[in-house]
């Protein structure tokens, strides 16, 4: 008995002690796990910051966007992050409004977005236009319009994401939205029989889609460069919607109280560099912030060009997202 | 006075914990605007939903229970019973993301039934994700267990019976009818209502299996409310629904359900005049085949799919080894805790009953044990986090929260389990220990422990065992930095990274069935008693 005490008191101490730190100091960024997949930008990116920063960068990896801001809440001041990458616009307010996020001073004149950008504590890092992706080997006619969409054959299946964790599944929340307004609810369950299943973040819909599930799912404009260009698969394309398709840009901010401040921002001035931007097309598969030296691939120039582009403020989505959200519950668990 | 003190102390704890956190969510209740929070139809939708799925999955469970027990009654001698009845008590300790994880391999769209169906040239079927997942893994888990609880009762029909039955011309409806269901009758409501419980908490079967909003229980709201929107008011109020729904069940339960003593009788297999017929014997064969393809099957697949899988990939990540050492550490602290608990609220319990004839204030005692079934580990875990949140940083605190949330859990097992050799001790020996002056650590030393070990070590090994597979303290506080060897697998599982998650499953179910036989052997002494 005293042996399995003594024993269980080791094995409990080892179990729960805290990891020990290093000497170099460590960036701690907050990001969604598609950026540090094996596949995704992050480990170049780590790569590229950490030869040129002498520190280390850690990153810690949500399911998706959205949980990042509700990770934040519920950590407070006692939050370990000093940069969070992967919330988007629809967020800031929100993000602003806990008073965690301190300015950035980034220089941000070179931007490329299709929107001119004014926010002091956020600076975008990509941007995308929200598409439903299909497999043209499934399915031969895909919906033109997100109505087509709604009105479609609730046999042929989707994947979508929870906007309560994802950023794509808020933005089509906020797509549903812009093209129904208060109809958006009644399209909303008329188009819920069509879904199959709701994932926490896009890389379990996404992966769930590959893996042949259903034969479309709620991603971006831009992925099928992905499979073009990484798997040379020409099987993938974005559905193009009438209504036009909601904007996305994805933004970082460096926490207030972070004791690497200035290491902090020496990553924000990174993520809006040549050395961050180069990675976002072929890695993150959404468009840089900047334009590149080399262009984009060619690739790109096959993909669907939204010709509207639909786009909430901030405050607005602040205003009424948590409403949107019991509604789309409401509609979803009818 | 010091006899009453292990138990007054444990209680104490006890209580200072559990009405710690629910008292912090009742404090933080009245903010919340109730009639609102009523009038939303998602949280009447969910409350309905964790209703039907739970009586779906007991019905269900229960259903096919009685016809495979009913097989396994018969038939007392064929080669395999003892490992099917071994094999119907794993689902008990394995964890259940691990069974999760099998059942997705078999019933999954790319799992064998669809690989089976498509190699016939049939339609595959995409039917997992929902409600009909999740009653598949309830009656996996279910069923078995419900066999366990009604086997007793054909052992406590008394061989006059069966001799009459013969007499008299039985066939096997007659019998059933008249002998076996009225048995049965009695102890259904008891088994029904355990199972209807576990299926109404049940967290990591929806979370991984639910597949949206439409398939949500109480207990996965409440994660949801939490971790997905930071909306404490709705996280408190289901925690609140919760706790009411349950309280009201065990209640209702309680009064419905009335003790059965079941002595078992000796009796011979042939006793039965209804084994002859070649009818009943197909039948018999289809029920135990069917129930034991049925827990067998997940069981196989995890073992077939960690074996083929990355091995070297997965065990070469570091990640693995320190979750692996979390969830050891987790599980042994808490199994510690729960069974010095249990012990020293049963020692006082007996101390009051036979010594100072105050038998209720001893059932107190034993039920303020068996009573924590009423908080779950995310109503426990909601009102930690609303009480401790503003004073401390609760994702450090993670790991702690965890085992103090599962000893909790572990106790009504601890009192079950411990309970009846606790108290057979003290009305075998208490006379001569008093007439010898044993007392104190040699009483401990020469009495209690060589009669209680062999149960103190089945309750150790069951207390870690499940403390190993915790899915939901962990999804609360979880972080990158406290992962356990459960929640790695559900983050690979939910990133649809199976093979890996095929790996770490069988590291896991390996580690829980370890720690289960090293304890049950080690502390029960099991050969040496």
């Amino acid at each position: 008995m005293r042996h399995t005490l003594a024993l269980t008191v080791g094995l409990l101490c080892a179990g729960l002690a805290a990891p020990a730190w290093g000497q170099t100091p460590t960036l701690t960024v907050y990001t969604y796990s598609s950026f540090t997949a094996e596949w995704g930008p992050g480990p170049a990116i780590e790569k590229a910051f950490e030869a040129e920063c002498d520190c280390q960068l850690d990153y810690v990896s949500l399911e998706d966007g959205v949980t990042l801001l509700s990770r934040l809440q519920l950590e407070g001041v006692n939050t370990k992050a000093d940069v969070v990458l992967g919330l988007d616009m629809n967020l800031m307010a929100e993000a602003t409004a806990t008073d965690l996020f301190a300015p950035h001073e980034a220089g941000l004149s070179h931007l490329t977005l299709p929107v001119e950008w004014t926010d002091d504590l956020f600076i975008p890092f990509d941007y995308g236009y929200f598409a439903f992706v299909y497999d043209k080997t499934r399915l031969a006619e895909p919906p033109e319009s997100l109505d087509e969409l709604v009105n479609g054959d609730a046999e042929e299946k989707i994947l979508i994401q929870d906007p309560r964790t994802s950023t794509p599944g808020l933005g089509l929340l906020l797509w549903m939205k812009k093209v129904y307004g208060d109809e958006a609810d009644a399209a909303w369950r008329k188009l819920q029989p069509r879904i199959l299943t709701v994932s926490k973040g896009w890389s379990e819909s996404y992966g769930l889609f590959m893996e042949g599930e259903a034969p479309m799912v709620l991603s971006y404009t831009t992925s099928p460069a992905y499979h073009q260009i990484a798997e040379e698969d020409d099987r993938f394309a974005a559905a193009s919607f009438t209504e036009g398709h909601y904007l996305q840009i994805e933004v970082a901010g460096r926490v207030a109280t972070s004791d690497n401040a200035e290491l902090a921002q020496k990553f924000l001035d990174f993520v809006v560099s040549p050395g961050f931007q180069s990675t976002i097309p072929t890695g993150n598969w959404m468009y840089p912030v900047i334009a590149l030296e080399d262009g984009l691939p060619p690739a790109f120039d096959t993909l669907v060009k939204p010709e509207e582009a639909l786009l909430f403020t901030p405050e607005e989505v602040a205003a009424n997202r948590k409403r949107w959200i019991d509604e789309w519950l409401a509609a979803m668990s009818q | 006075m010091t006899r009453l003190l292990p138990g007054g102390v444990a209680l104490a704890i006890l209580a200072l914990l559990v009405g710690g956190a629910l008292g912090a969510l009742l404090w933080t209740a009245p903010a919340i605007d109730l009639g609102a929070l009523w009038a939303d139809a998602y949280l009447r939708h969910v409350i309905s939903f964790t209703i039907w799925q739970a009586s779906l999955s007991a019905a269900l469970s229960i259903g096919f229970a009685i016809p495979v027990a009913r097989a396994l009654a018969r038939r007392q001698a064929f080669p395999g019973r003892e490992a099917i009845l071994r094999l119907f008590g794993l689902p008990l300790v394995i964890p259940t993301i691990v069974a999760v994880f099998g059942i997705v391999a078999i019933y999954g769209q790319v799992g064998l039934l669809n690989r089976l169906t498509a190699a016939l040239g049939l339609p595959t079927q995409q039917y997992l994700y929902g409600l009909p997942g999740i009653l598949i893994a309830h009656v996996f888990f279910n069923l078995p267990l419900a066999v366990r609880l009604m086997l007793p009762v054909w052992q406590a029909i008394p061989g006059e019976l069966w001799r009459l039955s013969a007499q008299l011309g039985m066939r096997s409806g007659q019998i059933f009818r008249l002998i076996e269901w009225p048995l049965l009758r009695q102890v259904l409501p008891g088994v029904a209502g355990l199972v209807f419980m576990l299926c109404f908490t049940s967290f990591a079967v929806v979370l991984t299996l639910g597949g949206g909003p439409a398939s949500t229980t109480v207990e996965v709201a409440i994660y949801q409310a939490l971790r997905f929107e930071f909306d404490l008011g709705r996280a408190v109020l289901l925690a609140l629904v919760q706790l009411l729904l349950c309280g009201a069940l065990i209640a209702l339960g309680q009064s419905l359900a009335r003790p059965v003593t079941l002595a078992p009788t000796p009796q011979r297999p042939h006793d039965r005049p209804d084994l002859a017929p070649l009818g009943g014997r197909i039948a018999d064969a289809i029920a135990i085949a069917a129930g034991t393809t049925l827990v067998l099957l997940p069981i196989l697949a995890v073992l077939y799919a960690g074996v083929t899988g990355p091995i070297g990939v997965v065990l070469g990540d570091p990640r693995l080894w320190d979750a692996a050492l979390r969830s050891l550490g987790v599980a042994l602290a808490a199994g510690v805790l729960s069974l010095a608990f249990g012990w020293a609220m049963l020692l006082t319990s007996r101390e009051l009953r036979l010594r100072r004839y105050r038998p209720r204030a001893a059932d107190a005692i034993e039920v303020s044990g068996s009573a924590v079934l009423v908080v779950t580990p995310l109503v426990l875990g909601t009102g930690f986090f609303v009480l401790l949140s503003p004073i401390a940083d609760v994702f450090a605190l993670a790991l702690v929260l965890v085992v103090i949330v599962n000893a909790i859990m572990g106790l009504p097992y601890v009192i079950r389990v411990l309970g009846p050799p606790v108290m057979r001790v003290a009305e075998q020996h208490d006379r001569l220990c008093a007439s010898l002056g044993i007392s104190g650590w040699n009483r401990f030393r020469l009495v209690e422990w060589p009669a209680v070990r062999r149960s103190a070590g089945l309750a150790l090994a069951l207390c870690a065992a499940l403390a190993t597979g915790d899915l939901g303290a962990i999804a609360l506080f979880g972080t990158q930095d406290t992962t356990t060897l459960p929640l790695l697998m559900y983050q690979r599982m939910a990133s649809y990274q199976m093979e890996q998650a095929a790996v770490t499953a069988l590291v896991l179910v390996g580690l829980c069935l370890l720690l289960f036989v090293i304890i049950e052997r080690g502390v029960g002494g099991r050969g040496r008693a």
